[in-house]
C-alpha cells in the first residue's frame, strides 16, 4: 500500500506509550464502539508505479481531439510554456489562503496584480480575487445586486443555458426571482426588456458575446436596465474584452466572466477561474477575498486580505457570500497568461479568434450550411441545415475533429480560436461538403 | 518587491502566436477605447519576477504548516503527475460521450470509494469547495422538504462553535440561522438542542470531530433529536481527517455530507484554490443532486438526476482535483486510510500532551486530529496574546496555526500537525513552542515585535480596510 505518513510502527508505538496509551485501541477508546466501523470495503492500497498506471489506463480511455471547433463555455486556447512553469512551483500549489500576510507576500502580491489585469480588461473599479467559475460569478454578481425592494433579477435567454441554470440554482435559495428576457434574431430582444423591467427589479444579467457568439448592443441593454433602475451585469468572454468595448464603457455595475481562457486548459470542465470586477460603489458588497496594498509597521509596502467585514467569518450568516476557498492558482494562471501576452498578443489572440471563426463561416457556408443569424459576432456562431447535425459531426469524428456543438437536430454552435489553422478549416469545409453533397 | 507593472520596457514582450493565415478581420462593433495596461517583459524577466514572489510564500514544502481545520498534510507528487496526462487535460467538457468514458469512470469511481469512506450512497463533484458544498448541501435539504410540501422546513440549527461558513451557507440556501451554545467541554448540549428542535427544523449542520478537536460521544442521540425532529442531519466534513477508516458519517446517522478533497484527500489548496467539496447523500436524496450522474457499467453515460435542484456550477466541478484524489485514496487503499487517520490523531495528541505542562488546553482530554490551546491566562499576565505566539513561529520559519477560531475559546491557537509529519518534526517544533514561551515571560516586549526575520514586519491592516487601495495605477 502506499503511505505518506512521518512515523514507522515502531515509531508510533513509543510516542503512544510516551503519552500514556497502550495501542492506537486506546487512543480511540473514547469513541462509542457503537459508531465505529470494521474495515472500510475499499481495495488494497496500490504502490505509486501501480496508481499511475490505473489513472494512466483511464486517461487513455478518453479521446483526445487534437482538432477542436467546439466552445459554448469551455474554449481552446494556446497556454504559454511559462504558465505550467509558473503555477507548478511548489510553494504556489502547496500554501494556503494567505491569512499570514508576513510569509505570504508572494501570493498577495500576486493576487494585487491579477485583480489590478482584471480591472484593466474590464475597466472596471475593483476586483476580487476570484471565484469558482463563470457560472457562480455570474450568479453571486445577481446576489449583489438584490435591494429590499428589488427581488427580480432579468436573464437574458441569450446567455450560455448552464449559467442561466446556476443563476436559478442559488436563487433557489437565496429567495429572488428570476426572469428570462426572450432572444430576437440571435440577441436580447430589448423591447421586450423594456417592458419587463419594474420598481422591482434586482438586475439584468447578459453576456457579451453571446452563448450563440452574437455581440449584443451592450451600450443600449445598460441604458435599459438603468432607466428602471436596475443594476448592469454583463458576463464576458475575456479574450474578446480585448478588443471589444469595455463593461466600464457600456455602464456594467457589475462584470464577471469565465476566465478559462486565460491559461486554463479544457480539463474536462475544471479546474477554471470565475472572474468578478464591480464599480466602487458596489465595493464592499463583492464576495470573497480581495487583497489590498498598505504598509507595515516600519513603512514598508506590504500586501493583505483586506474588507473582511464582508466575509463569513467575520460576518457568519450575514455575509455577502459563504465562499471561502476560492480559485486562488487558477488567478495566478491567468495574471501569467496576460503577462506573458501583454496588451499586443491580448489583442492578437482576439483578433486571431475573430479572424478564423470569419473564415470559417465563409468556408462551411461555401459547403453548404447557412449561418443561423446576420449579427457581428466574436469566435462562435450558429449554423443551419437540411442535413442533421449528427451526421455532420460524426463525419468529423472519424477524421479526428471535435465539429461545433449541435443544439438541436439542424444548427451547430461552432468555435474557432488561434488554434486552428486555414489548413484545418479547409479540411473542416471540405468534410461538410462532402456530406451536404452526399 | 516592484511590482510586475513596475519592470521591463515599453513594447518589450514573449512571442507567442504567429501570424494570421487567413484574411484578417475587424470588429464591426464599437471598440474598447481604454488602453489595456498589461506587463511588458521578456520572458526572463517574467520568469524571475514570479520565482521572486514564490520566495515569499509559505507552502507544505517549506516547513511545518499546523494551520487548525485546514489539514495541510503533504501532497504527493504522483497526484499531480496523474492530473497533468492530456488524456484528462485536453478533454473538452462537451465531448460525445463515447469519447469520455475515462473521464466518467474517474467520477463513477470516485464516488463509489468516497462514498464508501463517508457511509453516503451517492455523491456529486459538482462543489468545487467546502462552503460551496455546504450551500449544494443545504440546497438538497431545502429540495427534501419542499417535495414534501412542508413549507414551515425554514431553520437550520449550527452549533456556536461552528465555522463561519456554514450559517452564511445556510443564510445563502435561504435558512433562518438558529445558533445552540455548545457546553463547556465544546460538545453540543442537548438539552438546548431539544429546546430549538421542532417542526420548523429543516436540518442541523455539523462536524465531528467538532470544532474544538472533539469527538462528540452522543452524536446518534444528536442525529436522532433532528431526525425526531423531522430535520435532516448534515455533515460538515471539514474534520474528516480525524475519523477515516474509524467512523463514517452515515453511520452516524447524517444524510447529507461534504468532503474537502483540497484538505483530506491531499489535493494541494493552491494558494486558496482550486478546492474540490463533493456532496454525499443517502439514496433518499438522490433524485435531488445537481448537474449529471455517471450511470451505467460497461458503456458509461450521463443521467439527470429526477429532481435535481439544478446545478451549482458548470459541467463536473473542479475534474482535476477529483483526479488527484481518486490518485490518493487509489494509493492508500483500505489500509492506508485508516492509518492516516490514525497518525494524524497520535500526532496531535502527542503534541498536545508535550506543550500542556505550559500551554493551557482549551479542553483536557483526549483530542482527535487537532487540539485548542487557549492563551488567554498568558495574555492576562504578562500581556502575550495568541497573535504573538504565533507572530513569533514565523521567526522559525514555522506557520502558525489557526488563530482566534473557534470563537467560543478565548486566545485560541488551533494545532493540527497532520499525519504526514515527523516525531522528529513536532519534537523540533515543539521545543521551539516552549523557547517562545520562556522568551514571552523573560521579555514579553519582544514578543510583540514578532516577526523580524520576515520580508515585512506585521502589516497595518486598518489602513487596508480604511483606504482600500485594491489595485495598481498606472
Amino acid at each position: 500500500m502506499g503511505s505518506y505518513l512521518g512515523n514507522t510502527e515502531e515509531v508510533q508505538k513509543e510516542m503512544l506509550s510516551e503519552i500514556g496509551y497502550d495501542s492506537f485501541d486506546a487512543l480511540f477508546s473514547h469513541i462509542p464502539q457503537e459508531v465505529k466501523v470494521k474495515e472500510l470495503n475499499l481495495p488494497s492500497g496500490l504502490s505509486e508505479m501501480e496508481a499511475l498506471d490505473k489513472m494512466e489506463e483511464l486517461a487513455d480511455k478518453n479521446k483526445i481531439f487534437k482538432h477542436i471547433f467546439r466552445g459554448a463555455g469551455a474554449y481552446n486556447h494556446y497556454v504559454p510554456a511559462i504558465v505550467g512553469s509558473v503555477v507548478n512551483r511548489e510553494e504556489f500549489l502547496t500554501a494556503y489562503t494567505p491569512y499570514q500576510a508576513e510569509i505570504s507576500q508572494g501570493i498577495l502580491q500576486s493576487i494585487f496584480e491579477y485583480q489590478t489585469m482584471i480591472c484593466e480588461l474590464t475597466g472596471m473599479a475593483v476586483s476580487n480575487a476570484s471565484v469558482y467559475d463563470g457560472a457562480t460569478a455570474a450568479a453571486e454578481a445577481v446576489a449583489m445586486c438584490r435591494e429590499r425592494k428589488r427581488n427580480v433579477a432579468f436573464v437574458s435567454e441569450t446567455v450560455n443555458p448552464q449559467v442561466l441554470t446556476v443563476i436559478k440554482t442559488y436563487c433557489y435559495g437565496n429567495g429572488i426571482q428570476v426572469e428570462v428576457i426572450p432572444e430576437k434574431d440571435g440577441v436580447t430582444d430589448q423591447e421586450a426588456l423594456k417592458a419587463a423591467l419594474k420598481e422591482d427589479s434586482a438586475c439584468f444579467y447578459m453576456q457579451q458575446p453571446n452563448y450563440y457568439g452574437n455581440i449584443e448592443d451592450a451600450d443600449v441593454l445598460g441604458e435599459i436596465t438603468h432607466e428602471a433602475g436596475a443594476k448592469y451585469i454583463m458576463g464576458c468572454n475575456p479574450i474578446a474584452l480585448a478588443v471589444l468595448k469595455t463593461p466600464a464603457e457600456c455602464g456594467a455595475d457589475v462584470a464577471v466572466g469565465e476566465g478559462q481562457p486565460l491559461g486554463m486548459e479544457l480539463s474536462f470542465g475544471g479546474p477554471y477561474l470565475g472572474f468578478m470586477a464591480s464599480t466602487e460603489k458596489m465595493m464592499r458588497k463583492l464576495p470573497g477575498r480581495i487583497v489590498g496594498e498598505t504598509v507595515d509597521k516600519e513603512g514598508k509596502r506590504a500586501y493583505v486580505l483586506t474588507l473582511q467585514a464582508r466575509e463569513q467569518h467575520i460576518r457568519r450568516e450575514k455575509a455577502s457570500s459563504n465562499i471561502c476557498s476560492n480559485e486562488a492558482l487558477c488567478a495566478l494562471t491567468a495574471s501569467v497568461y496576460m503577462a506573458a501576452m501583454g496588451e499586443a498578443g491580448m489583442k492578437q489572440a482576439a483578433n486571431l479568434c475573430l479572424s478564423k471563426a470569419h473564415y470559417l463561416q465563409g468556408e462551411l457556408k461555401k459547403a453548404g450550411l447557412k449561418p443561423k443569424y446576420d449579427q457581428p459576432y466574436f469566435h462562435e456562431f450558429v449554423t443551419t441545415s437540411d442535413v442533421k447535425a449528427d451526421v455532420i459531426l460524426e463525419a468529423l469524428e472519424q477524421k479526428g475533429i471535435l465539429g461545433g456543438l449541435p443544439l438541436n437536430e439542424y444548427e451547430i454552435l461552432w468555435c474557432a480560436t488561434e488554434k486552428n489553422t486555414k489548413e484545418e478549416m479547409d479540411q473542416v469545409a471540405s468534410i461538410v461538403k462532402e456530406v451536404c453533397q452526399g | 518587491m516592484k511590482l510586475i507593472f513596475e519592470k521591463g520596457n515599453k513594447g518589450n514582450q514573449c512571442s507567442i502566436l504567429p501570424e494570421c493565415d487567413v484574411p484578417q478581420v475587424e470588429i464591426s462593433t464599437p471598440k474598447r477605447e481604454k488602453p489595456l495596461h498589461l506587463p511588458q517583459l521578456s520572458e526572463n524577466e517574467l520568469s524571475r519576477h514570479y520565482t521572486e514572489l514564490a520566495k515569499e510564500v509559505h507552502g507544505v514544502n517549506n516547513g511545518f504548516y499546523p494551520l487548525g481545520s485546514c489539514t495541510m498534510k503533504y501532497n504527493p507528487k504522483v497526484n499531480e503527475e496523474a492530473a497533468a496526462q492530456k488524456g484528462f487535460t485536453r478533454i473538452h467538457p462537451l465531448q460525445p460521450e463515447h469519447t469520455v468514458q475515462g473521464c466518467m469512470e474517474v467520477l463513477k469511481t470516485s464516488e463509489k470509494l468516497l462514498c464508501e469512506i463517508t457511509g453516503m450512497d451517492a455523491m456529486t463533484f459538482q462543489p468545487a469547495a467546502g462552503a460551496h458544498g455546504e450551500f449544494t448541501g443545504l440546497l438538497l435539504i431545502k429540495a427534501y422538504h419542499d417535495s414534501r410540501n412542508d413549507k414551515k422546513r425554514t431553520k437550520i440549527i449550527v452549533p456556536d462553535s461552528a465555522h463561519g461558513t456554514n450559517p452564511a451557507s445556510a443564510a445563502m440556501a435561504g435558512f433562518t440561522v438558529v445558533s445552540v451554545p455548545s457546553r463547556e467541554d465544546g460538545c453540543v448540549d442537548l438539552d438546548k438542542l431539544r429546546e430549538v428542535a421542532g417542526e420548523d427544523t429543516a436540518g442541523l449542520m455539523l462536524t465531528n470531530p467538532n470544532t474544538v478537536g472533539l469527538f462528540d460521544k452522543n452524536i446518534l442521540e444528536i442525529t436522532s433529536i433532528i431526525h425526531e425532529a423531522g430535520g435532516l442531519a448534515y455533515y460538515d466534513g471539514a474534520n474528516l481527517n480525524a475519523v477515516m477508516g474509524v467512523v463514517r458519517p452515515g453511520d452516524m446517522g447524517f444524510d447529507v455530507v461534504h468532503i474537502n478533497l483540497h484538505k483530506t484527500f491531499s489535493t494541494p489548496h493552491g494558494c486558496g484554490g482550486p478546492g474540490s467539496g463533493p456532496v454525499g447523500c443517502k439514496s433518499f436524496l438522490q433524485e435531488f443532486l445537481p448537474g449529471r450522474q455517471v450511470a451505467g457499467t460497461e458503456e458509461l453515460s450521463f443521467k439527470v438526476p429526477e429532481k435535481s435542484i439544478g446545478s451549482v456550477r458548470t459541467f463536473y466541478g473542479n475534474f482535476l482535483v477529483v483526479v488527484k484524489a481518486l490518485t490518493y485514496v487509489l494509493m492508500l487503499g483500505k489500509e492506508g486510510i485508516p492509518a492516516a487517520s490514525k497518525n494524524a490523531v497520535l500526532n496531535a495528541n502527542y503534541m498536545m500532551e508535550k506543550l500542556k505542562d505550559i500551554y493551557p488546553m482549551a479542553y483536557d482530554e483526549t483530542c482527535m486530529h487537532e487540539f485548542v490551546m487557549t492563551l488567554e491566562k498568558l495574555e492576562h499576565e504578562i500581556g502575550v496574546s495568541a497573535m504573538d505566539i504565533a507572530k513569533a513561529l514565523l521567526d522559525y520559519g514555522i506557520h502558525p496555526p489557526t488563530m482566534y477560531f473557534p470563537l467560543i475559546v478565548h486566545e485560541a491557537l488551533m494545532v493540527e500537525p497532520t499525519e504526514t509529519e515527523s516525531r522528529e518534526t513536532l519534537d523540533e517544533v515543539i521545543a521551539v513552542f516552549r523557547e517562545i514561551y520562556e522568551k514571552a515571560k523573560a521579555n514579553p516586549e519582544a514578543l510583540h515585535e514578532a516577526p523580524v526575520t520576515t520580508y515585512i514586519r506585521r502589516p497595518d491592516e486598518v489602513q487596508a480596510a480604511r483606504k482600500p487601495v485594491l489595485r495598481y495605477e498606472f
